[in-house]
């Protein structure tokens, strides 16, 4: 929470200089974001690649487990694709985009609004947000509606961290395990299920 | 080219981390470096933004979009979430 908070900050800075011109030229610069894009890929790729825990756990679970991340992709593309149908000027590819977010909105904001459009970028931010808001304060009656699934699968990416401990509170121990592994597995396809669907479909 | 790019240096990165999985100092460096080209980021996209006057002027509309699209992933994770609790998990797992 406190880290959407400072990442918020940020934004919201950058926002307000935008707005009233405060900041210079060369700040405005895209080839800027774009090598920015380039050294924060990479440096997720290492954090990613170096996390032990990581290779620890998949020794330790089934196969069913595959389900759990499957679950997000697919009822998080599924209802926004839904939704999209609502929504008079958004279409598919770029609801489906922001659903393939899974709540990892800095990276899938970024990624959406270079590779898409800002006005998208700044749904991805913002939908996201929410979606991690939502998890941190919904867990405990979405798991008691909707099984001890629910937590796991409304964090979506951010199962692995922002929201484990609430996921793990309600849901248990045994859960945790599985609640990380498919937040690993999700953040590793948010750019790559974003870049597929806004660039091949 | 840039998703290509970006996609390529990403799986680099899993390679380099790999290699580089006991080398604690270099990975806590790694994750401070991670959070603050985060920052820079956002931050970045914070005045594309506020420059964009049709994106400043439409905000109320951009965030009605992001909440209904939220409602959908989440609505649409969770429902998936308890059939697939209901016929995989909870046989197995508890009463």
């Amino acid at each position: 929470m406190k880290g959407s908070l400072i990442i918020l900050a940020f934004f919201a800075v950058g926002l307000l200089g935008g707005i009233y011109g405060l900041f210079p030229d060369w700040l405005l610069n895209e080839d800027l974001t774009t090598y920015a894009l380039f050294v924060l890929m990479f440096l997720v790729g290492i954090s990613i690649g170096s996390d032990k825990n990581a290779f620890y756990i998949l020794r330790k679970l089934n196969f069913k487990v595959v389900l759990v991340p499957l679950t997000v992709i697919i009822g998080s593309l599924l209802g926004t694709a839904i939704i999209s149908l609502m929504l008079a000027d958004i279409d598919i590819k770029e609801a489906t985009a922001v659903g393939a977010g899974f709540g990892y909105y800095s990276l899938s904001s970024i990624f959406i609004s270079q590779l898409h459009s800002q006005e998208l970028g700044v749904i991805a931010l913002l939908s996201n947000i929410f979606r991690e808001i939502i998890t941190l304060l919904g867990v405990p009656i979405l798991v008691k509606y909707f099984g001890k699934l629910a937590g796991i699968a409304t964090g979506g990416a951010t199962a692995m961290d922002t929201t484990l401990p609430v996921i793990v509170k309600f849901t248990g121990k045994e859960y945790g395990i599985i609640a990380i592994f498919s937040g690993i597995i999700l953040t590793i396809l948010v750019p790559i299920l974003v870049t597929v669907i806004l660039e091949f479909s | 080219m840039t998703s290509y790019i970006v996609i390529a240096l990403f799986a680099v990165g899993i390679a380099i981390g790999w290699l580089l999985r006991d080398k604690d100092k270099t990975r806590k460096g790694v994750d401070t470096a991670v959070t603050w080209s985060v920052y820079l980021l956002l931050f970045l996209l914070g005045i594309s933004v506020g420059i964009n006057k049709e994106i400043v002027n439409n905000f109320s509309r951009i965030g009605y979009q992001a909440f209904w699209l939220t409602f959908g992933a989440v609505a649409g994770s969770v429902l998936i979430a308890w059939l697939v609790y209901h016929f995989f998990f909870k046989t197995d797992n508890e009463e």
